[in-house]
């Protein structure tokens, strides 16, 4: 099908106002005398807070206020934006407080100063004395799961979850299998690093509500969040979400916006700002998983597999954000890739006394399939076949039905993306002429498969929300519940209205922000949802403001609506495309006719009841230079079957976005801990060895656009998968180049080393 | 947040100078990308700052009559990476200039600051020891010489005395003419990162291929940037074979006192001397084949 802005390069919305630096963000909202909140942090990262002595900090000239645990609510809550559930066994798990009195980790909130000044506030947290009582510190999962741990929360054991699946006679398939492989993967903590660190403002209202700014990607949850922490009703919190620079699921939680309000609560309701550092948002917001993976798989001698049985260790830290349901899903997302008779997932998520472990772009894949891509490189050395040919034995096929939640894939462009990227990086003679290699730098080749989901259906509701109001130019304003977080979704909803009503994009005036009084709703950016979730929101809006101005133009002309179509700012004949008037000149109509005056707005939600597996693969080509142990990405490709792109510039962009995250995740970005005390050593820029743009190398990125009858336009999911395969593409490279496997990422230059030492490659 | 209780800007040298008899607690910042940092994180307590980023007399590049190089300290880093004379005369000391922060830090950073903050890091330290540079420091009692091999003290610590400022650093003539140089910083990164290793070598090539007046110098090898004596005694005279080289970083491992932190083993550390400077001194003669020296 052909269509007009849809499949366009268009200039993203919002680009000339964020390169001008006239976007406005949280910060950017000043009210008069606003004060600033600073939070305590714990030095310990597991002890009972005994007494708080704050009479000399609250004595300091300009401090408003001190909270501790007892001033705040004591009611637990959950900092997971997930949609809620009218299921209470299916709600997220309640073990927070916004000021607590046992420090979980080190950097847990313990107290909170409101002052004047930034400096002020300070020196008033110098003021207060803390006294605890240090408990036994649990870095590890193995420790925290000892029968005689002390518990960190209030529980039988540390284990927040152990949800898996099982299907098949496992025991059968290994018993057919020609050769078990068996083999131990594990990744990293690593930090997300989004621009802007989280940042909150927070006042009571003329009409006594809270109201709260801050950089999130789940507005209308954050509503929630903040009003079942402080106990009152929901609708006396409104959210306002201005731009935001960057998330990547550190924001899809609710980290600052509860104190925030408690702590205007506490100064009268005056206007507080509670902004994060950069070494505070590196202990006290999230991070992704660390998770341990013991594999076995049965194979025949064809490649062809017969079972698998994963094991996993998911080290949550402090808290449960989202720890509960990061390992499942992640096991769930895999169901997708292979096409097996038996599978057993056994995930176990331990609390532990590190920063919390949260949701981050990729939810629980990157993990896995990093462990399970590593896994099939070494099947396929084990067999002696090419890993392409071991991967095309196993994909699915379009009309795979998941075993467990019954979901059809109905597009599946996996083989074409494979045959794609084997193209581009020159697999076949790059492979025969890296076969003999000598000196101290070796090249090789690997890649990496991956499959993913478009929401989270049918685990969470996918609700979304689009409204549209048809001005008196013919042009639209387009307001959603959807969060714009730079990955560019208010662009590809103009672009999806803009090709529905006929009009340029330009002509379509998407409203940015978001406002929990007036926006309509939608729980937010994530699970890579918004231009197939909220797209259908969006595209059912504006068919329905097609729909009445083409009944409008039936009343005007008494010309039946079936007969007609929006073209060029125009109204059409549908059969000859022939113009019968301007589209301005119905907006007109629409609003001033004496008699039928009635300005053509939509306000629409969709519930979508369905699910679009999107897929992909990252080639890879290093260089290992075997004396230093420093590898290089010299050339590197994502191939994605996202069905349809509604914007290949902004699909590029998330792509080359997503790769680079999986280079730093692959070879140096890592959170170090001391493991005895469980403090955080690396929480800066500096020594948290996120690559830059000199790190980089040219990024490769290729769509195969196969249409999905469930997306709007035919889209799939784009936002996280990106970030998923690049990691083990390389860790296969590095094995490809130097015969060596690593198993545990990251893969540094002093790790990459010794080992290669210790294997004997190099003296 | 920075706590800062007083600010005061130097107008001229002389003033700066006796500001600084009589502030002996004032705290000297030129290009802040240091000080800064380290009041941010709570290192130092409130500060009274003295800021001599205006003295225009401590800028700038220029060879005096006695052929030396002579490079005022508030010289900004991205000054010593544009700088035509030092591109004929002393590339190596651009090779580690353009190596370090990036674009925004090399704008407002000097070399000064970066001497005398004492970090063993320093991205400037190891070419200008290799340079046998020598400070000039004064204060308003008068002015003393120290070369920079004497000027570091321990972890952080240079011998800069209370109102004291440096106020040049100089390159003689017989210690860069006829020298060819190269200088690797071994980082995490390509840009924007702390070396794990700094290693910078200068050398002569007479004919023959032989060697003479190598100098190799070290950062974040030791508690403080290092030369390396014994390698450098070692290379005297010798081609610059493969066995040569391999045995010149040997004995640079001598000179290095790494530890074990978690950045990286001393054991690594030590592994990238044996490595990296064999690298450099092959770099060093490789350019001296072609390039004319002035």
């Amino acid at each position: 099908m052909a269509y007009n802005t849809v499949g366009q390069r268009e200039i993203r919305v919002d680009a000339v106002a964020k390169v001008t630096g006239k976007a406005k963000y949280t910060a950017d909202f000043r009210e008069r005398d606003m004060l600033v909140g600073k939070i305590l942090r714990s030095p310990y990262a597991h002890a009972w807070v005994r007494q708080i002595h704050s009479e000399q900090a609250r004595a300091l000239p300009g401090v408003e206020a001190v909270l501790t645990y007892a001033d705040v609510p004591h009611l637990k809550f959950s900092t997971a934006g997930h949609p809620y559930s009218l299921d209470p066994g299916h709600r997220d798990k309640e073990d927070r407080l916004i000021l607590t009195d046992k420090a979980r980790f080190v950097g847990d909130a313990v107290a909170a100063v409101v002052a004047e000044s930034e400096l002020i506030a300070e020196k008033a947290l110098q003021l207060i004395e803390v006294e605890y009582e240090p408990l036994e510190v649990l870095t590890s999962p193995e420790a925290a799961m000892r029968e005689d741990a002390p518990l960190i929360h209030e529980a039988k054991r540390n284990i927040l979850s152990t949800f898996g699946y099982e299907f098949g006679d496992l025991d059968q398939a290994f018993a057919e299998a020609d050769r078990i492989f068996e083999g131990e993967y594990q990744t990293s903590v690593v930090q997300h690093c989004q621009l802007e660190n989280q940042i909150a403002t927070a006042q009571v209202d003329e009409n006594g509500r809270i109201v709260i700014t801050t950089s999130t990607q789940i507005p209308h949850i954050v509503r929630r969040i903040v009003a079942q922490a402080l106990g009152i009703p929901w609708g006396k919190v409104r959210v306002l979400k201005p731009c935001i620079g960057g998330g990547f699921g550190n924001k899809q939680d609710v980290c600052v916006e509860p104190l925030a309000a408690a702590m205007t609560l506490a100064v009268g309701g005056r206007p507080v700002r509670l902004e994060l550092s950069r070494e505070e948002c590196m202990i006290d917001t999230r991070t992704r998983h660390a998770i341990k993976y013991r594999i076995k798989t049965g194979v025949k001698r064809d490649g062809k597999i017969t079972g698998i049985r994963i094991e996993a260790i998911s080290n949550t830290g402090a808290y449960a954000s989202h720890g509960h349901s990061i390992a499942s899903s992640g096991g769930g997302k895999f169901r997708y890739l292979y096409q097996v008779d038996a599978l057993k997932y056994e995930p176990v998520t331990v609390y532990t006394n590190l920063p919390v472990a949260g949701a981050m772009r990729g939810y629980g894949t990157p993990q896995i399939f990093y462990a399970f891509e590593c896994h099939m490189e070494d099947i396929a050395r084990g067999l002696g076949l090419d890993p392409i040919a071991l991967h095309k034995m196993n994909f699915v096929e379009t009309g795979f039905v998941d075993p467990i939640g019954k979901n059809k894939v109905l597009s599946c462009g996996i083989r074409e993306c494979v045959d794609k990227g084997r193209e581009m990086i020159k697999w076949d003679q790059k492979k025969k002429l890296y076969k003999n290699q000598s000196g101290d730098k070796r090249r090789g080749l690997g890649m990496a498969c991956f499959s993913y989901q478009s929401g989270t259906h049918p685990v969470n509701l996918e609700i979304a929300g689009a409204r549209i109001v048809l001005n008196q130019d013919g042009s639209v304003q387009l307001q959603v519940g959807a969060t714009e977080i730079g990955q560019g979704s208010d662009t590809v909803f103009g672009q999806m209205a803009a090709e529905v009503l006929g009009l340029p994009l330009a002509m379509v005036h998407v409203i940015s922000t978001q406002d929990t009084d007036v926006s309509p709703f939608d729980t937010g950016a994530y699970a890579s949802r918004q231009t197939y979730i909220s797209g259908m929101a969006v595209k059912k809006a504006a068919e329905e403001v097609k729909a009445k101005i083409l009944d409008f133009v039936w009343g005007m002309t008494d010309t039946p609506a079936g007969m007609l179509d929006l073209k060029g700012q125009n109204v059409v004949y549908k059969h000859s495309g022939e113009v019968l008037m301007p589209l301005a000149e119905v907006a007109l109509q629409t609003y001033y006719d004496p008699v039928f005056a009635h300005p053509i707005t939509s306000d629409t939600s969709s519930n979508a009841r369905v699910n679009a597996m999107s897929y992909g693969v990252t080639f890879a080509e290093v260089e290992v230079d075997l004396k230093t142990g420093k590898v290089e990405v010299l050339e590197i490709y994502n191939v994605h079957d996202s069905g349809r792109i509604i914007n290949p510039q902004l699909a590029e962009g998330q792509v080359h976005g997503g790769v680079s995250m999986g280079i730093g995740y692959a070879l140096s970005e890592q959170l170090l801990y001391d493991e005895k005390t469980g403090r955080v050593l690396n929480n800066n820029l500096l020594d948290y060895k996120l690559p830059t743009i000199m790190d980089t190398p040219e990024i490769g990125a290729a769509f195969v656009e196969l249409d999905d009858p469930t997306g709007p336009f035919g889209v799939k999911s784009l936002g996280e998968p990106p970030a998923i395969t690049p990691a083990p593409a390389i860790r296969n490279a590095v094995l490809d180049a130097t015969g060596v496997a690593f198993n545990r990422l990251p893969m540094n230059p002093q790790r990459v080393f010794e080992k290669l030492r210790e294997s004997g490659i190099v003296g | 947040m920075f706590n800062i209780a007083k600010y005061d800007e130097a107008g001229s040298l002389d003033e700066a100078l006796a500001f600084l008899s009589g502030h002996p607690a004032a705290k000297v910042i030129a290009g802040g990308t240091d000080v800064l940092i380290k009041m941010q994180n709570g290192k130092m307590g409130e500060a009274e700052l003295f800021s001599i980023r205006g003295l225009a007399e401590l800028t700038g590049i220029k060879r005096t009559a006695d052929g030396a190089i002579f490079l005022g300290p508030l010289t900004t880093f991205a000054q010593i990476a544009g700088d035509p004379l030092l591109q004929k005369a002393i590339p190596v000391l651009i090779q580690a200039a353009v190596s370090m922060g990036g674009p925004q830090i090399r704008n407002i950073a000097t070399i000064g600051g970066n001497i005398c903050n004492g970090a063993v890091s320093a991205d400037s330290a190891p070419t200008l020891l290799a340079l046998n540079a020598e400070l000039r420091l004064q204060s308003a009692g008068g002015e003393r010489k120290v070369p920079l091999r004497e000027f570091y003290l321990g972890p952080g610590k240079v011998d800069l005395r209370p109102g004291e400022l440096l106020i040049g650093i100089i390159v003689r003539p017989q210690d860069y003419l006829g020298y060819h140089g190269h200088y690797i910083k071994f980082a995490m990164r390509k840009a924007m990162d702390i070396a794990t290793l700094g290693v910078s070598v200068l050398c002569r090539v007479e004919a023959g291929g032989v060697l003479s007046g190598v100098r190799i110098a070290l950062g974040v090898a030791a508690p403080t940037p290092v030369r390396c004596p014994e390698a450098e005694a070692f290379a005297e005279g010798k081609t610059g074979s493969d066995e040569t080289l391999e045995e010149i970083g040997k004995l640079a491992v001598r000179s290095a006192k790494a530890r074990t932190s978690w950045r990286a083993s001393k054991e690594y550390r030590e592994h990238l001397v044996a490595e990296l400077v064999p690298r450099a001194l092959k770099e060093a003669m490789r350019t001296a084949g072609g390039e004319e020296h002035v």
